[in-house]
């Protein structure tokens, strides 16, 4: 028990000596969640739209002032024609133009029936899709206005709640998603360094000939990780509650438990990684390089995993951040108890367990 | 200039001999620009709706037909009470329930109006808010279905004094596919991620394994010394981005319809930029992991904040400043118009004086802060 406390020093002393890389990983999560929180969000606002008023008269220009006092858009300098619209679309200042006709108002009343046009970028379908339904609507509000008393047909009115979310706030859907991403790639990357360095550095000899338990130095390695990580969970739900508002729904101490075997789960990859490569270059661009895209891919948080071809859902499930991901948002912000997890919990101790027994097997005592 | 000569044929061998690191330059980026727009996808299908149907009516039943025949929506249980409901959404098994109240029917053809409820699993990102949206709209196409439909005699509909109809276009891209949107976005990531990693592991290897004080040594200038590591990885990348256009015409059928050398030309400074800043981590940094962590915090920002993901339109006007201090974000914005908008240079010229001024910038700090001696 002694030799291990002293193991366990002498690998603090390894992470604390090297005061940048501490100062990044406590920078990062910090750095995301301030983006995440604060410049980062999925809703479409501030759009430029030109718009092209042939008519110039009372319909059109209220139809403009509507447009003008939505957050949704601001107007760009207006247009002289199609060729124009061409212009400023390759210039990259619009995102969409707004197009009455000659006549608006006379048509309008004369016929009962006129349009408008809108041209969208579809370089960017999302926003394009998004900006149109909001025109719509605008419109329509507009119409509504001018008919008070008319009745537009038969209504089917949806009434909208937001389940768990009321307040839509917009940080609910990523912390969970931040969290599961910073832990596989931070706690990968740092474990997958750890063996490979000391082969590397040459000190792992004398690690192999001192008269210690070759399990107990993998333990050693993976817990000032386990404890650096912890701490980071720490900082990361700190900032959310208190700068982001997110509100903790479930039992804190399952999270942190959930939180645990995760971080372990990911420590344990990264003794694997150290101890099947050769070098920290390589040991580091595949843990980070090569783990990112998947990562950022597979969770769910980014993309619907749903929408992928059948082979990707079929490789999101051996992504580990994939279990946490859903653990975390339904301890976190649904209040689930563990009753709801199980499955997922039971599949990250398998992956820990599975990852660990593979790493101490490949652990190679003796030097080749 | 023959100094130079010596120390570009001295780097070409030190890249040629780690085969790994070689395949991984080249392999990397074309698997992933080949899988990664497959799977990242922001198009919402498949949403799981939980119909909850107490009124049990033809015209509940037809609002079911009209929304299970979308295309976008999957309907995962429809005799359920509102509980159970929830109690799937709670299992992550359905994203949306509708709830149709008792006399839906009856209210509908009797005073022309009804609610229903619609509760969204407002934490599932994308998939549940576009998804609710999606729903809304099917309602209302329900809505002009029913107003020809239902033909009683007490419900004569008004028309409005002038209906205003929207017609709608999507220009460069008609029929909205979200490749176009994607797949020049990741090559620029690719692109990025290669030069800026490879970069920041140069100089500081050097320092690690010794080696780069046989070079202090030397009568070799600082300005030679960066420039001789910048033009190897320089080549390299103008070839992963030609590798990259070609996958992306024979994989996508995405075709550069603007001119090719402007697209060269903003390649080539964009390049400069980047393997500065690569060269900068490195000779700031004091081991390899150092220099790779340092270089993956600023590559997340670069990712988040480059309007890759989100647009940078909807950023408060901080977030857009530090976007606009990016390089990633000219390079991305300019690519996207080049290959889908056809932009001629008069149209994007202000984008390359950035990008000039990042490459400068970036690389006199590599060159002053190599130090020969320490």
């Amino acid at each position: 028990m002694k030799q291990l406390f002293a193991f366990i020093r002498k690998e603090f002393y390894h992470v604390f000596r090297d005061k940048r890389t501490l100062l990044i990983l406590f920078g990062l999560p910090v750095v995301q969640i301030i983006l995440f929180g604060f410049a980062l969000n999925s809703e479409v606002k501030n759009i430029s739209i030109t718009i092209l008023d042939n008519a110039h008269d009372n319909n059109s220009e209220q139809i403009i002032n509507r447009i003008k006092a939505s957050d949704y858009f601001v107007i760009a300098k207006p247009v002289t024609g199609y060729a124009d619209i061409e212009e400023q679309f390759k210039r990259g200042n619009i995102k969409c133009a707004l197009i009455f006709p000659q006549n608006f108002t006379a048509d309008m009343v004369r016929s009962g029936k006129v349009q408008v046009q809108v041209i969208a970028d579809g370089a960017d379908p999302n926003t394009a899709t998004i900006l149109v339904s909001y025109i719509t609507s605008i419109i329509a509000g507009y119409q509504q206005q001018l008919n008070p008393g008319a009745r537009l047909g038969y209504l089917v009115v949806p009434e909208i709640r937001m389940l768990y979310n009321e307040e839509q706030n917009g940080s609910l859907n990523f912390i969970p998603g931040v969290i599961a991403l910073i832990f596989m790639i931070v706690s990968t990357a740092l474990t997958s360094v750890s063996i490979v360095r000391e082969k590397e550095l040459g000190t792992m000899e004398v690690l192999l000939v001192s008269p210690f338990n070759p399990i107990m130095v993998l333990i050693a390695k993976a817990i000032p990780y386990l404890i650096l990580s912890i701490i980071n969970f720490i900082i990361i739900l700190l900032l959310s509650v208190f700068l982001l508002h997110v509100q903790i729904k479930g039992s804190l101490l399952l999270l942190f438990a959930e939180s645990i075997l995760f971080i372990i789960t990911c420590l344990s990859l990264g003794l694997l990684v150290s101890n099947v490569t050769n070098s920290q270059q390589t040991a580091m661009l595949f843990s980070m390089m090569g783990m990112m895209l998947p990562t950022l891919l597979f969770t769910g948080f980014m993309f619907p995993i749903e929408n992928m071809p059948w082979i990707f859902q079929a490789i999101s499930h051996i992504i580990p951040s994939r279990y946490y991901f859903i653990i975390i948002k339904a301890v976190m912000l649904k209040g689930l108890g563990f009753s709801y997890v199980w499955k997922e919990t039971l599949v990250l101790a398998g992956m820990s367990v599975l990852l660990l027994a593979v790493a101490v097997k490949n652990f190679k005592i003796r030097l080749s | 200039m023959k100094v130079l000569r010596f120390i570009l044929r001295k780097e070409f061998r030190q890249i040629f001999r780690d085969k790994t690191i070689l395949a991984m330059m080249f392999a990397l980026p074309i698997v992933q620009l080949i899988i990664f727009p497959l799977a990242a996808n922001f198009e919402v299908k498949n949403v799981n709706v939980a119909f909850v149907d107490y009124d049990r009516s033809t015209y509940s039943q037809k609002l079911l037909n009209k929304i299970a025949s979308s295309g976008y929506f999957r309907i995962v249980g429809n005799t359920i009470s509102y509980n159970d409901a929830l109690h799937m959404i709670q299992k992550n098994e359905a994203d949306v329930i509708l709830e149709i109240p008792h006399g839906f029917e009856r209210n509908l053809v009797r005073e022309g109006m009804q609610k229903v409820n619609m509760s969204v699993d407002a934490i599932n990102g994308t998939k549940s808010t576009i998804g609710g949206g999606y729903l809304t709209a099917v309602l209302a196409d329900f809505n002009s279905s029913l107003d020809i439909n239902i033909k009683s005699p007490n419900s004569s509909v008004i028309t409005p004094a002038g209906s205003i109809g929207v017609t709608y276009s999507a220009w460069f891209n008609p029929l909205e596919e979200y490749k176009y949107y994607m797949v020049p976005g990741i090559l620029v990531l690719l692109l990025t991620m290669i030069g800026g990693f490879v970069t920041a592991l140069n100089i500081v290897r050097e320092k690690e394994i010794g080696t780069i004080e046989q070079i202090n040594v030397t009568p070799i200038k600082k300005w030679q010394f960066i420039l001789g590591k910048l033009i190897p990885f320089w080549i390299v990348g103008i070839i992963v981005f030609t590798v990259g256009l070609i996958v992306m015409y024979l994989v996508y059928g995405i075709f550069p319809k603007g001119s090719i050398a402007l697209l060269y030309l903003f390649a080539a400074v964009y390049l400069v930029a980047l393997l500065g800043f690569g060269l900068l981590i490195s000779t700031f940094s004091n081991s390899q992991l150092q220099a790779m962590f340092v270089a993956f915090f600023f590559m997340m920002i670069f990712m988040l904040m480059s309007g890759f993901f989100t647009s940078v339109d909807s950023m408060p006007a901080w977030a857009k400043q530090i976007s606009t201090l990016t390089p990633v974000t000219h390079f991305i914005t300019v690519v996207r118009l080049i290959v889908l908008k056809g932009s001629g240079f008069a149209h994007v010229k202000t984008e390359l004086l950035y990008l000039v001024i990042f490459a400068v910038l970036l690389n006199s700090a590599a060159i002053i802060n190599y130090r020969k001696t320490s």
